[in-house]
């Protein structure tokens, strides 16, 4: 901040007034302030605080569009966030998988990703020894990895098998300067959370080519999910553990 | 007698002081044709590790992401460049992190993760949103409001 004629309490409020209704405030020529505010104007990558507390991101999965054949999504995010993990292996890193069901009494088949449900009570957080296990204030769960000390409670504890451990040493190639993971710790989907704070949408939901998945802010009415939301039934996998999920479905089985 | 040779004494240790920390203490290597450093030499010295820990914390908790104060902005002005012209992994003692640790004998775990060369893009962070697509604030705002039509 350089030189504005506003100061103390008076520039404050003024800030907190503009922060109130949001988007791109002068603050003096040629000195801009963006703001994230709930018309949906996302932060750059200007070493600011991105996350909002009044947002709570979330994803709407159409699974009738979603077909058994198709992994854009869980191939995007292998690619988004430099892990890989060998088909059928129940050790590897997954942040998200494919999962195919059918109903052996009516033979109906179906196809869904299944990835971080990001709880708003996550028992993965509840159970966290050390704090790694967290949850930010816009709904984003997360593993912060600097503190993980690697127990894997969290993983006994997520009833969506999202988390996983990390058993060898990620290659120097692999590793993503924006999704640093390394033996020792669990790791899961954070819903991009470095795509989301710069203004982007996750990488599954961008390379989904069938309009299968949609991200946004549940938070917010105007929200293209929210009206989606509101239009049509969805579900929750496993509703009955009451955990408030910010991933939901079209259609279970 | 005692008084002259306690004169010639310091005045001994403060020549060689500065010849040798001159010979013998490591020198961060740094670019400085891309800017000066976030804070001066000694202060980073003493500092860095606070700055990165709290930083740290802001990313995770916060979504602070690029500024000056950046991870990736530290390894684009100091990365060194090996024998290939390219920039030096963690492996060489080259690495602009190792001169310092390894001569005062401090393991840090940062590597076992974090990636230790410059990736594209990533040390302009700072500037831009670094991935696919550029950020269209509009088109976001959008999508958002509609979804993917």
């Amino acid at each position: 901040m350089t030189d504005t004629s506003l100061s103390g309490k008076a520039r404050r409020d003024f800030i907190k007034a503009a922060l109130a209704t949001g988007g791109v405030l002068t603050l003096a020529p040629g000195l801009m302030l963006l703001t994230t505010g709930a018309g949906g104007e996302a932060a750059a990558a200007d070493g600011k605080p991105a996350v909002d507390p009044k947002k709570r991101w979330g994803m709407l999965i159409d699974t009738t569009k979603c077909t058994d054949d198709c992994d854009k999504c869980v191939s995007a995010c292998k690619e988004e966030n430099g892990w890989q993990a060998e088909d059928g292996s129940l050790t590897d890193v997954q942040w998200i998988r494919k999962v195919n069901v059918k109903d052996p009494a009516t033979g109906f088949a179906m196809s869904l990703p299944v990835m971080c449900q990001h709880c708003a009570n996550p028992p993965c957080v509840d159970v966290c020894p050390t704090g790694a296990s967290m949850q930010r204030v816009d709904g984003i769960v997360r593993v912060d990895m600097h503190i993980c000390i690697g127990c894997r409670y969290c993983m006994m504890a997520c009833p969506y098998k999202a988390r996983s451990f990390v058993h060898e040493d990620i290659p120097e190639e692999r590793k993503k300067p924006h999704a640093p993971m390394g033996k020792g710790c669990v790791t899961s989907c954070d819903m991009c959370a470095h795509r989301v704070d710069v203004g982007q949408i996750p990488a599954c939901v961008e390379a989904c080519d069938k309009g299968a998945m949609m991200f946004g802010d549940l938070n917010d009415p105007n929200a293209g999910i929210s009206k989606r939301l509101a239009e049509i039934p969805t579900y929750e996998i496993r509703a009955d553990l009451g955990l408030d999920l910010g991933v939901r479905y079209t259609r279970l089985p | 007698m005692k008084a002259g040779l306690k004169t010639v004494m310091l005045a001994l240790a403060v020549m060689a002081a500065p010849a040798l920390a001159g010979d013998v203490a490591p020198k961060v290597p740094i670019d400085r044709s891309k800017g000066e450093c976030v804070l001066p030499g000694p202060e980073m010295r003493r500092q860095h590790m606070e700055l990165l820990k709290h930083r740290r914390d802001a990313t995770m908790y916060d979504g602070v992401r690029g500024g000056k104060v950046a991870f990736a902005a530290c390894l684009n002005c100091h990365a060194v460049k090996g024998d290939d012209g390219k920039p030096v992994t963690v492996k060489s003692p080259q690495h602009f992190c190792r001169v310092c640790h390894d001569y005062t004998a401090v393991k840090v775990d940062c590597w076992s993760c974090h990636v230790s060369v410059p990736r594209d893009g990533a040390g302009k962070q700072a500037l831009r949103p670094p991935h696919r697509g550029a950020t269209d604030f509009a088109a976001l705002k959008k999508y958002l409001k509609e979804g993917r039509k």
